[in-house]
């Protein structure tokens, strides 16, 4: 489904990837992990697009889109949680839910959705007309996955879900990605708490500075100790 | 009681139309963080359009206001993909001498292409009568002034509350990335933002050309300055605060008016602005901004 080769990033003078290549099959759950300050997040960017690489190829269902523009990618099936959740704080849950959708023109599908993860975040739904600023941030994240969801994407990038949240709510946002996989929606998911990440991981990539350093099925990521603890810790 | 009736009238009018110059400037910059100095040209397109218009013959005031309105958003739109988009992503600086420089060129065009002295008006003149409630005598186009102005910003409100594309402006003030990361065109955000604040232009345009009967090439000019002052007393990039701050300048204004006496009106503008750096420095942030610590992310 998504084929990326030789992807380079770079800010001015800092290279933060170095010719990664990756690909994710349709229905998979793919795991990026990797220290901080790998490359992670610039290459979750450059797939939506809104940082542009410095060469390399991003490949989606056969199309190129090395040189879509965002807005056009989140059409043809991408989007992406960004890491920060960077939920619209002055909006209220209800007005992100309908951003999230602002390229459906299914008005009755659009509110089924929304109805739907009301139904399954009693939160957003007894704080629907509030600043959605006020969250906590589990809550926070839940509203973020929900907003991307609400553009029924083909494949989902999720930008470390588990960022600054308290091990209980993480084991629940890992539970609801392992079902929407099971729904048989495609994901690539980047994250630091390896662990929680290679629950429903098929395949893992590492990255370190920038550069691929493994690429393989989690059980045998899980087995070579040395790379676990060199590139994860712990 | 007349001339108090009056005069609070007329605070309101005057507060009325900072308030939609104010605004114009807040939509923009709210989004894109650019002062846009050239909004004044933008009032002066609409009202030499009304100019030209006439002088061709137009003669019907309806069909003027359309135009004043519909050209200056359209001039609004126009100076954004001309002179305001190749600078989008420079320094917030850049953006300002842009907006600088376009005011000065737009207005060395009227003077060379019309007139560098003021031109007179008249198809709008009708809006401006005398009205008489009772023993009351009101001005109409102060009436007008009042209430289209509410209705205006009543529309913008619901635009802003109810559309997806005013959501998106609302959103993009905060986070623009991730609006685009909803699939949502930024230069159709920027585009709306920049018409919508035209269209606020020109209807202030019409209330200018029906109360001064003339069109000058600085004829916008003063005005966004007040309306940039009114920004900053309501809190820069924040409608609300765009909107009270207009109405609080022409209270002010007027309120200076009455209450100084005659030998020292020279000092009204002096005593306003005294007035607002007194209130800037109990709230800095502007009425209805919000206090940023320096240090402090959204994330
Ligand atoms: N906008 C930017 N300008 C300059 N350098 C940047 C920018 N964004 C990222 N970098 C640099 O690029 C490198 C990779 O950063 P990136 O955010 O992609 O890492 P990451 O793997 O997501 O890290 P983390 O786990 O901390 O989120 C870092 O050295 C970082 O300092
Ligand atoms: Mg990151």
């Amino acid at each position: 489904m998504l084929k990326v080769e030789k992807l380079v990033v770079r800010y001015g003078a800092v290279t933060a990837v170095r010719e990664l290549s990756l690909e994710v099959g349709q229905g998979e759950l793919v795991a990026l992990l990797g220290p901080n300050g790998a490359g992670k997040s610039s290459t979750i960017n450059a797939l939506t697009g809104l940082v542009t690489p410095a060469s390399g190829r991003i490949v989606l269902d056969g199309k190129d889109i090395s040189h879509v523009r965002t807005e056009d990618r989140i059409r043809a099936g991408l989007t992406s949680t960004p890491e920060g959740r960077h939920i619209f704080s002055n909006l209220s849950v209800g007005e992100n839910l309908r951003l999230g959708a602002a390229t459906r023109r299914d008005p009755a599908g659009v509110r089924q959705d929304i109805e739907r993860f009301l139904a399954l975040f009693p939160v957003l739904s007894e704080r629907y007309g509030q600043a959605a600023g006020t969250l906590s941030g589990g809550e926070q994240q839940m509203l973020a996955i929900a907003r991307s969801l609400m553009s029924r994407p083909k494949l989902l990038l999720l930008d470390e879900p588990s960022l600054g949240l308290a091990p209980k709510i993480v084991v629940r946002i890992f539970d609801f990605i392992g079902e929407l996989k099971a729904q048989g929606l495609t994901l690539l998911v980047v994250e630091q708490n390896a662990r929680q990440a290679l629950r429903f991981a098929d395949r893992v990539y590492v990255v370190s500075a920038g550069t691929l350093r493994y690429d393989g099925p989690p059980a045998r990521f899980a087995d070579e100790h040395d790379l676990f603890n060199l590139y994860i810790g712990g | 009681m007349d001339y108090a009736l009056q005069q609070l009238l007329n605070a309101l009018a005057f507060g009325a139309e900072y308030s939609l110059v104010a605004l114009g400037l807040a939509v923009v910059f709210s989004i894109m963080g650019l002062v846009n100095f050239a909004h004044g040209e933008i009032i002066g397109v609409s009202a030499y359009s009304v100019f030209l218009a006439a002088a061709l013959g137009l003669t019907s005031p309806f069909v003027a206001v359309l135009l004043a309105v519909g050209i200056a958003a359209l001039a609004a739109v126009v100076f954004e993909r001309v002179a305001f988009r190749p600078v989008r992503y420079a320094p917030t600086t850049t953006g300002l001498l842009t907006a600088f420089g376009v005011s000065i060129v737009v207005q060395n065009l009227f003077m060379l292409l019309i007139s560098p002295k003021p031109q007179s008006v008249s198809i709008l003149n009708g809006l401006n009568q005398m009205w008489f409630f009772g023993p009351f005598a009101v001005s109409s186009l102060q009436v007008m002034e009042l209430i289209v102005s509410g209705l205006t910003i009543l529309a913008l409100v619901l635009f802003l509350n109810r559309s997806t594309l005013g959501l998106a402006i609302r959103a993009a003030s905060r986070d623009f990335a991730t609006v685009r990361l909803m699939g949502i065109k930024a230069n159709r955000v920027i585009a709306t933002a920049f018409a919508i604040s035209g269209a606020l232009a020109g209807i202030a345009a019409v209330f200018i050309l029906a109360r001064r009967g003339s069109v000058s090439p600085d004829l916008g000019f003063g005005l966004v300055l007040k309306a940039f002052v009114a920004c900053v007393i309501g809190g820069f990039g924040s409608l609300p605060g765009a909107a009270v701050g207009g109405m609080l300048l022409g209270f002010i204004e007027v309120g200076l008016l009455v209450a100084l006496p005659q030998e020292y009106a020279g000092f009204r503008d002096a005593l306003t602005y005294a007035i607002i750096v007194a209130l800037l420095v109990y709230r800095p942030e502007g009425l209805l901004g919000q206090r940023i610590e320096l240090g402090d992310k959204e994330i």
